[in-house]
């Protein structure tokens, strides 16, 4: 089968500087790849090359069959991100979020209230405004959209850095039932450990290009639970 | 090529364009030659008149030909078909000279109108519209500044440029219809007969063909000045990939030397692509 | 398209009534500008009055550049220019709601500095017709063309500085047609007004259609 990601000595440019310089990188469908590194070492543009919002200058790219160098936004549809900072109006409820992310997407704002109430959004929560939830919470809200969404590659900044064990938990079984739907899934993390248990793959990022890649526990791990985990959200 | 003869194979002028320099430096002088001494002086505007040689030709190039030519490239440009960094170059370049040549015609019309009107400036339509076009590509000059991936400046200027260019008529007649005190167009009249005749009309002709080589030699100068600025910032990025690189090496020396090429598929690690165009 | 132009409209204009950042600062600003060119020319009736039309303009012309650096401002946490441009939705659609939203903050804004206008200058519309008309043509140039240089410089550095110097020669016919048109429906003739209206309404159109054909490729240099 086709990789879902396939980048070969990609260089991307943020102004004039090469944040990525030259990555070597293809990521298998239904496979779930964390990226670690220093600060700086291009993570962050990594992910954002793979959803199709940084240009890549010169070298191969290629996400879920569409050639990057050639017509990103065709890509972006199909590609869910949760940035370092999530994309959320601060103006407006988690509810009205969610309801126009669906329905910038095309899909219907009934989705909302499910994937919402899937990352424990709800009730008074819901139509709290985000400017005044947690960054806990506003990390759950964006995670929502993506669960309404299911794109087929989740790209994910730094998905674990400050949520609590619960939210931990809650984020390795979105994580598990995406890939259990057929999706792919990236993230990057602070922390080699953790990365290295909830992934297939660990890729080690340094100066803007793959340093070194080695296997995670993901699949061990899951098999020693029992296939469809058992952690409540 | 070293560095150095590549610079040296950039700054040495094409042949076209020392011919193109050549030809606008002659013509340039016979249309002066002419223009001062040759023509009658204007029964009404008696020497003021020989200003008509110049004036009218540098407007024609600052507004039509500079400004138009960048459009038609910035078009060019954005066009999927025909993108290519020649475009945004050429765009970019005749803008810097049309704003050059704008800058003229206001001077040169300023020149003109204190005698003839007795003021430096009038709130006059064209040369309002004028001064209004210079602030407009003053912005691009401006936009063009900003550190950005050449190809994110190339289709930012280029949306500018077409932006702008698109309310230039609209700036025309708006202006044309709020006031008129400048004569009407010599040459270029609604029934195409010149109110000049003689040795003043070839010499206006002369005038304007000079002023059009000038203009090419000009943009085909600051065009080249283009290729090097984007030569050295390809170099510059070379650079900074290598310092990228060691910053890698630095990081982490233990994966640095060994670990490449584990687990992905196939390709061995090698130097970045050469960032060409 | 529509429909996610619809659909940006409302966020735009549902994060204002939340915010309310149009109707506390830009409208005060608004009418404040009015009270400072008094000051400028002096309190006398007639200068004032036959001043009103341009000031009147003046003073929307400003507001449109304040009110266009607010709505690039909604989307300035990064994370929200990323949303956006992930989510799939048209670019023309972006366009034009940002654009729709912006006009109906210039409206309501309109309607205000009339009002003011009338107070504090001590004019009066005799042809509301030509003024309405005027107005609509005016704002939609106003919203789309503020809307596009505001999309050409968001995200830089120097915008705050960058806009104003890009978008005002653009608008700067609009200001004049604008003015000489609603100096024809508050005291001039009609007809002369009438004829401006030729310039406002191809701007508007103009900068509609560039609008919905280049904010593609304006989005892609964020």
């Amino acid at each position: 089968m086709d990789p879902v990601v396939l980048l070969r000595g990609a260089v991307a440019l943020t102004g004039r500087f090469p944040a990525l310089s030259g990555v070597d990188l293809s990521v298998a469908a239904g496979e779930v790849v964390s990226v670690v590194g220093a600060n700086g070492a291009g993570k962050t543009t990594l992910l954002r090359v793979c959803a199709g919002l940084v240009p890549v200058s010169s070298g191969e790219a290629t996400v879920l069959g569409v050639d990057l160098r050639a017509d990103p936004p065709a890509v972006r549809r199909r590609v869910g991100l949760l940035g370092h900072a999530p994309s959320l109006y601060d103006e407006l409820t988690a509810a009205e979020n969610v309801r126009f992310a669906l329905r910038a997407a095309g899909l219907g704002a009934d989705g909302a209230a499910p994937a919402l109430a899937r990352v424990g959004i709800t009730g008074r929560l819901a139509k709290t405004v985000a400017g005044g939830l947690s960054a806990g919470q506003r990390r759950r809200v964006a995670l929502s959209v993506l669960v309404a969404r299911a794109p087929e590659l989740w790209l994910l900044d730094e998905p674990h850095a400050g949520l609590d064990a619960g939210a931990r938990d809650l984020l390795s079984d979105l994580v598990t039932e995406a890939v259990r739907s057929g999706a792919s899934v990236m993230f990057s993390s602070h922390e080699s450990e953790i990365a290295a248990a909830m992934s297939d793959r660990r890729v080690t990022m340094s100066g803007g290009r793959v340093a070194d890649v080695t296997s995670g526990g993901r699949r061990a791990k899951l098999a020693a639970v029992g296939e469809g985990g058992s952690h409540v959200a | 090529m070293s560095i150095s003869e590549k610079t040296a194979a950039v700054v040495r002028r094409p042949r076209w364009l020392r011919v193109v320099g050549a030809l606008a430096l002659v013509s340039t002088a016979a249309t002066v030659w002419l223009g001062l001494w040759v023509t009658p002086p204007d029964a009404v505007q008696k020497n003021l008149v020989r200003l008509v040689y110049l004036h009218p030709p540098i407007a024609w190039v600052a507004l039509y030909l500079a400004f138009g030519l960048s459009a038609l490239a910035s078009l060019l440009y954005l066009w999927r078909r025909t993108r290519s960094m020649f475009w945004d170059r050429l765009a970019a370049s005749s803008v810097e000279v049309g704003v050059v040549f704008n800058a003229l015609t206001l001077a040169t019309g300023m020149i003109w109108g204190r005698p003839t009107w007795g003021v430096w400036w009038t709130w006059d339509a064209r040369l309002t519209s004028t001064a209004l076009l210079l602030v407009l590509f003053l912005g691009y000059l401006a936009l063009r500044r900003v550190p950005a991936d050449p190809e994110v400046r190339a289709r930012r200027c280029a949306v500018a440029a077409l932006v702008a260019f698109v309310d230039v008529p609209i700036v025309h007649f708006s202006v044309i219809w709020w006031q008129t005190l400048h004569q009407g167009a010599t040459v270029l009249n609604a029934n195409l007969s010149p109110t000049i005749h003689g040795s003043m009309a070839w010499t206006l002709l002369l005038g304007f063909i000079a002023l059009t080589l000038v203009f090419v030699w000009m943009v085909g100068v600051r065009y080249q000045i283009e290729v090097l600025a984007d030569r050295t910032g390809a170099e510059r990025l070379e650079v900074s990939l290598a310092e990228r690189w060691a910053e890698g090496e630095l990081e982490s020396p233990s994966a640095g030397g060994n670990g490449h090429g584990n687990g992905t598929t196939g390709s061995p690690v090698r130097p970045p692509t050469r960032v060409g165009q | 398209m529509w429909r996610d132009a619809l659909l940006v409209a409302g966020k735009d204009l549902r994060i204002e009534l939340r915010s309310r950042v149009a109707l506390w600062q830009v409208l005060p600003v608004a009418v404040l500008s009015l009270v400072l060119y008094a000051f400028a020319l002096g309190p006398a009736r007639h200068t004032l009055a036959a001043a009103a039309p341009g000031l009147f303009w003046l003073a929307v012309l400003f507001s449109t550049v304040l009110a266009t650096q607010r709505s690039f401002a909604i989307e300035s946490g990064e994370g929200t220019r990323d949303g956006l441009r992930v989510s799939g939705i048209d670019p023309a659609g972006v366009f034009l709601g940002k654009a729709a939203a912006v006009a109906a903050e210039l409206a309501v804004l309109q309607v205000v500095l009339w009002a003011a206008m009338t107070l504090l200058f001590g004019v009066h519309v005799h042809t509301a017709w030509l003024a309405i008309v005027a107005s609509f043509l005016a704002t939609i140039g106003l919203a789309t063309a503020g809307t596009l240089y505001g999309a050409l410089s968001a995200g830089l550095r120097v915008r705050e500085t960058l806009l104003p110097l890009l978008v005002l020669p653009v608008l700067a016919p609009v200001l004049l047609a604008a003015s000489r048109a609603w100096s024809g429906a508050l005291t001039g003739p009609v007809s002369s007004g009438e004829s401006w209206l030729r310039i406002l309404g191809p701007f508007a159109a103009v900068y509609l259609v560039v609008g919905i054909v280049l904010y593609g490729p304006l989005l892609e240099t964020a």
